[in-house]
């Protein structure tokens, strides 16, 4: 399978990636240079393999169901998760204007 | 008085230890040769207080008869893909520049309660996307190793490069890496120093920026497998806000180093002879395969039948990691914010992520919304990650006929920066021996072997059982014993 410009203009809007028609031009043939190579894996029988997602056996656990178990991870922190914002405003994220 | 900058780890603890010199004095020495060497842009930031303040807090221990940690004393650089409490972090993009955490990475608060300090945030390829650290928005590092009769500027490695060139040039006794697909081993093997890659789950990636979670693991690198040993140990750990941390105790591998390989198996894997592979790595790995015999294991030859297909699946499963992982920079909680006049919030989002992100992190972002996109999910990733079952089983009875694996580590060593900009895929071809441990969680480590005809550093890679790093350290070990590997780079910078 290969991508043509139009649909590395569809992939990179899913993305969120603003990209020029330049850009767009170049990325083309990297795209396709890659999705040509992994093809390879097409050769591979894998009939009733099961996928993997995790590598090493592990159960995952439930934490005791305590208030701010963990102070890092926890409430009462708004100043320190504002702090990186780059437009924090009355104690919120900042966005421009969502609705109409 | 001794250099103190051309002590490792061990030595230097147990010198503070012994009281032959003080954490403080190590410091400073490190300090100074770090701020000598922005030739080499390790670092994106330093961070000499830090060193200093965890330096006196050793020597006032020290002083008051207390028991100092596993790592007291000794500075370290720190890759800029761990979060440190208000000191930047940035993973090598625009988008996170001036991001300063309001909390530590698990793993490195471990290493400043084990009594180490911090030089400073270690340069890296973007995102940790890359293999030869020119993918930085900071800009690339140069390694310290020159080739023989050239001038050239050479590649650290990557995506651990600033860590790889640091401990190389003898700015930094140890340093913190990552390791995705190669990124420990590959510049471990460029710049001649040592680093393992642990078991997936064995440090915790609370407050690791990151990449591809299910292979994304910390792990150190140093001079010699005892450092790694020991700093390693102070990494590891079960970490309750990591879901996928390992909970089980960490042992003591310091401890229990031991080089005699009497009674272990290690295998070979046939596959591994590559075409494009250079004749000295071959030769470095039947030199290798004496060290290890000599030592008193017993060679065999095992099978790692999809190996070829290990660096294409990889290719698949980590960018679609990738993708969904940095759907988070937005421009809203944290990082670079570019909102052009009168555009609403999808285009803020679309032009923030083209400012803000490097053509390689875009590239590889792009692969992997395409393969998880609709109609060819089933194709590319499910494939792919079938693949990867297939791999770690290829492991798997591999290792019901051996107790470790010895490999190259790379398929070339070291080569000048910018010579293999023009095709992506040529890129991606050198982690093609660390990728498939990667895929398969396992504990790997590449130790530095010998010198080639061009005067740079060759590595090899040994890969044990899952949890058993134990294994990979002491046959490490017994080659470090045997290659007497002590080339170092002319200081020219």
């Amino acid at each position: 399978m290969s991508v043509d410009k139009a649909t590395v203009a569809k992939i990179a809007s899913l993305a969120r990636i603003r990209m020029d028609d330049a850009e767009l031009e170049r990325m083309v043939p990297e795209l396709n240079g890659i999705l040509q190579w992994v093809e390879q894996l097409g050769e591979v029988d894998t009939a009733g393999i099961e996928p993997m997602a995790a590598v090493i056996p592990n159960t995952l656990r439930l934490r005791d169901d305590v208030v701010d178990a963990d102070p890092l991870t926890g409430g009462g922190r708004q100043a320190d998760v504002l702090a990186n914002a780059p437009a924090a405003e009355h104690g919120f994220f900042g966005v421009p204007k969502v609705i109409e | 008085m001794t250099d103190l900058t051309s002590l490792g780890v061990k030595e230097i603890r147990d010198g503070v230890r012994a009281g032959s010199f003080t954490a403080r004095e190590v410091a400073e020495s490190f300090n100074t040769a770090v701020a000598d060497a922005a030739a080499l842009n390790t670092f994106i930031v330093t961070t000499p207080d830090h060193a200093l303040a965890a330096a006196d807090k050793v020597d006032a221990a020290r002083a008051a008869g207390e028991t100092l940690g596993a790592m007291a004393g000794v500075p370290i650089g720190m890759k800029d893909l761990f979060a440190t409490n208000r000191v930047q972090t940035t993973a090598a993009s625009h988008i996170l520049e001036g991001f300063t955490p309001r909390y530590e990475s698990t793993v490195s608060q471990k290493l400043w309660d084990a009594g180490a300090g911090m030089l400073g945030k270690l340069n890296l390829d973007q995102f940790a996307m890359g293999s030869s650290n020119e993918t930085s928005y900071f800009g690339n590092v140069t390694s310290p190793w020159k080739k023989a009769g050239s001038n050239a500027a050479m590649s650290p490695g990557g995506s651990s490069g600033g860590s790889s060139s640091a401990v190389a040039a003898r700015i930094a006794p140890a340093a913190t890496g990552t390791d995705t697909g190669g990124s420990i081993r590959q510049p471990a093997a460029f710049t001649g120093i040592c680093g393992i890659k642990p078991t997936y789950g064995r440090c915790s990636r609370w407050g690791v920026v990151a990449f591809a979670s299910s292979l994304d693991q910390a792990g150190p690198m140093a001079r010699s497998v005892e450092d790694c040993a020991i700093m390693l140990g102070a990494m590891a750990g079960f970490d309750p806000k990591d879901a996928t941390s390992l909970q089980m105790d960490v042992p003591d591998w310091e401890a229990a180093l031991n080089s005699d390989l009497r009674g272990k198996k290690v295998g070979i894997p046939r596959e591994y002879r590559m075409e494009g592979t250079d004749q000295a790595i071959l030769d470095s790995w039947e030199q290798g395969k004496a060290w290890l015999k000599d030592a008193g294991a017993e060679i065999v030859d095992v099978s790692l039948p999809h190996t070829k297909y290990a660096l294409p699946a990889y290719y698949i499963v980590a960018p679609a990691e990738a993708s969904s992982n940095l759907a988070r920079y937005d421009g809203v909680r944290y990082g670079l914010r570019d909102l052009p006049d009168g555009v609403g919030l999808q285009d803020m989002y679309a032009a923030t992520r083209a400012a803000g992100f490097g053509d390689e992190v875009k590239r590889r972002i792009l692969i992997g919304t395409y393969v998880l996109s609709a109609g060819f999910y089933d194709a590319y990733y499910t494939q792919a990650q079938k693949i990867r079952a297939l791999v770690a089983r290829d492991f798997a009875l591999a290792f019901e006929q051996c107790d470790v694996i010895l490999a190259p580590t790379t398929p070339t060593a070291s080569f000048p920066l910018g010579s293999m900009n023009e095709d992506p895929l040529t890129m991606y071809l050198n982690d093609v021996f660390a990728v498939p441990a990667s895929l398969a969680g396992l504990p790997a480590m590449s130790v530095p072997a010998t010198i080639n005809a061009n005067g740079l550093p060759l590595g090899l890679q040994l890969v044990g059982r899952p949890f058993d790093e134990q294994g990979v350290l002491n046959a490490g070990l017994a080659i470090q014993q045997r290659a007497n590997f002590t080339a170092k780079p002319e200081k020219w910078w």
